[in-house]
């Protein structure tokens, strides 16, 4: 995984509550075999109408967001299905990083696996990063959103924080522990299915 | 230090615990299917990783499964390519998989108890939310995506932050037993604390309304625990629960051993402390019937469409939520809930789709005919429920009322199959989520009791089950 680096970027106003997964990418759409390949098909059913062309009220297909990396949305976003076709998606379109007065339990997991970084703000400080129209500056390793004269920080598990700046790969880390698991085998032996 | 049941699965699974850091747990079953795992075993070949314990893991095909003939060729040539890349995936790391003509084939969550994989005390993934069915059995059961599928498939653990845990207790007694059902009780919780009530909590339901419910009844319960925000939800095993999984084609060989291990056990601690708790008086509950697009948007049947500000509460992201949702639906505030007419019928998913369920459902059907402008479909949840559906003579009973009576999978529940909705179609279903376009772009979905679904398949329009029975 590649480290998270500082991120300046404009921010998409996504004004809806529990945004489930079946609508950040519809399940026709999880039969590839791949993790690349799911931006196009982002919020399907609210970015295309039935003949598959743009809706042109809808956010995403406003060309001033075009370049966006950080999505802010309202609350329980992610929830429903445990599908990491979600943030493959959401990473694929281009967006880094997701704001939100809360997420569901799966989806915030899933973000951290993939490079993605949810992050958690009352509804005040979301209020008031809306009205910032300009580039903003995000830099996890201080924690903190800078948007012109004003600053706010952010709070973030420090351990997951270490893992997405250095992009460490959660496998690689977990079998420096194999002995551990070891021993946990032998001392509890677990019931085979099969025995 | 008295622990609740969660706890004492939690503790005795951890294999590393560092302070103010995610614990390295344990896991005791790992179940695969077709949809979220391809990604994960690319991921194994790419950096030359082999599963760690394939006794531990089993997979089957269940979302893109054809609920059809299955004797045909599949039409859908990315469904297929997903099904065959799980039978090489299968084959070349040795993982057991009950495949699409396997007698034991069938949706993910009904089989793992049924072939008595499911054990209480254990821990539980697979890359599905509804994996907190298997809770029902005083498992810590819970959905996964595929970076955690991978990393279970290479380590048999993985990174878990503690959750805290939220006690739902039902009290009191159903007024109807066979009519109110417990897809009704989960209903009526997550109507009350919300889709995110449960969020970073395992559930623990508890109570003698919880108890009073058979094992079948209960896997309803836990399996929509996602649907209230809760990853996993659990219920502490008893004497019905250790009679379900005696023998079964898996059952331990040392089970009575394990069963007096348990029953030491495997419960909260009386005055344990929870960190949240919930009551629900069950005899309060009617039949329930959603009307949004989440599965809080609920209603009693014999209520009516709810006005957005009634239902926010002064909540504007709630009212402005269900200004969105009765344009999906197509619903006006005021209309009485059994004036809605319907379209289809779905009794099926991992929340509906057992022996019971159908038991149920035909009881309602019998002798009867669906509803001339109705299409309705019977979809059991594994080929094991579907043959001892048709030793009862309950596929007789459905076909003779016109309902399809098909092969088991996930079918209309997320329509990664031929079964799907028509846009604008609304269906009355036994599944978990009513969430737009779940069963199809622009279906409407209303989430009922197979018993509701069975009624309203005959009538044509939502009816107040307890009139039938």
């Amino acid at each position: 995984m590649k480290p998270f680096t500082k991120i300046i970027s404009i921010i998409t106003p996504f004004d809806k509550a529990n945004v489930d997964t079946d609508q950040i990418i519809p399940k026709q759409f999880l039969k590839l075999i791949t993790k690349s390949g799911f931006g196009k098909f982002l919020f399907y059913d609210w970015r295309f109408d039935h003949d598959g062309q743009e809706k042109n009220d809808f956010i995403l297909n406003d060309s001033t967001y075009h370049n966006s990396q950080i999505l802010i949305t309202n609350e329980n976003f992610g929830c429903g299905s445990s599908r990491e076709h979600a943030v493959w998606a959401l990473k694929d379109f281009g967006f880094d990083v997701i704001i939100s007065p809360s997420f569901a339990d799966i989806f915030y997991s899933n973000c951290f696996k993939n490079g993605v970084l949810p992050i958690i703000l009352d509804i005040g400080k979301i209020k008031k990063l809306l009205k910032f129209k300009d580039k903003i500056e995000l830099d996890l390793d201080s924690q903190k959103i800078t948007f012109g004269d004003e600053s706010i920080n952010f709070e973030i598990d420090l351990h997951r924080k270490i893992r997405l700046l250095e992009g460490l790969d959660d496998i690689d880390l977990t079998l420096k522990e194999d002995e551990k698991i070891e021993y946990f085998e032998k001392n509890s032996s677990r019931i085979s299915i099969f025995e | 230090m008295t622990e609740t049941l969660f706890e004492k699965i939690w503790n005795s699974h951890i294999v590393v615990e560092k302070e103010n850091e995610p614990s390295l747990i344990y896991i005791d079953r790992h179940l695969i299917h077709e949809v979220t795992s391809p990604q994960a075993f690319d991921g194994l070949r790419a950096n030359h990783r082999d599963v760690r314990r394939r006794d531990l893991t089993v997979a089957t095909i269940d979302h893109n499964v054809p609920t059809t003939d299955r004797s045909l060729p599949m039409i859908d040539e990315t469904s297929s390519t997903q099904i065959k890349t799980l039978e090489k995936n299968c084959k070349d790391f040795g993982i057991k998989l009950f495949g699409i003509n396997d007698p034991n084939q069938g949706i993910v969550h009904v089989i793992g108890p049924q072939l008595g994989i499911t054990l209480p005390g254990s821990t539980i993934v697979c890359g599905d939310s509804h994996t907190s069915t298997q809770g029902a059995f005083g498992a810590f059961a819970f959905g996964i995506g595929t970076s955690e599928v991978e990393h279970t498939l290479a380590t048999q653990t993985l990174w878990l932050e503690k959750p805290k845990t939220f006690e739902i207790l039902a009290t009191g007694k159903r007024k109807n037993s066979f009519a109110i059902t417990s897809k009704d009780i989960i209903l009526s919780i997550i109507k009350q604390i919300g889709t995110d009530g449960g969020t970073g909590h395992v559930l623990e339901y508890r109570g003698d309304a919880i108890t009073d419910l058979s094992m079948e009844q209960r896997m309803t319960i836990c399996n929509m625990s996602i649907e209230a925000g809760s990853r996993a939800g659990l219920i502490a095993p008893d004497e019905k629960t250790y009679d379900y999984l005696n023998n079964r084609m898996y059952t331990p060989k040392n089970y009575d051993d394990l069963v007096d291990d348990w029953k030491k056990n495997l419960m909260s601690d009386a005055n344990s402390k929870f960190d949240k708790s919930f009551t629900i008086d069950v005899e309060k509950i009617e039949p329930q019937v959603s009307w949004g697009t989440n599965p809080a948007m609920v209603s009693d049947v014999t209520g009516k469409i709810p006005t957005p500000e009634d239902f926010g509460q002064n909540n504007e992201i709630q009212i402005e939520s269900a200004k969105k949702a009765l344009l999906y639906m197509d619903l006006k505030p005021d209309t009485p809930i059994i004036e809605i007419p319907i379209d289809r019928v779905f009794i099926g998913s991992c929340t509906n789709a057992r022996l019971e369920d159908l038991k149920d459902a035909a009881e309602i059907v019998k002798g009867k005919t669906v509803n001339s402008d109705v299409g309705a479909i019977v979809v059991p949840g594994s080929q094991m429920v579907k043959l001892e559906a048709e030793k009862l003579g309950l596929d007789k009973i459905f076909k003779d009322a016109n309902f399809e009576w098909r092969e088991s999978g996930c079918s209309m529940c997320l329509g990664m199959n031929p079964d799907i909705l028509k846009p604008g179609e609304r269906c009355a279903s036994t599944s978990n989520r009513n969430f737009e376009g779940r069963q199809g772009s622009g279906g409407r979905t209303h989430l009922v009791s197979p018993v509701m679904a069975a009624a309203s398949a005959i009538a044509g329009h939502f009816v107040d089950v307890r009139e039938w029975c």
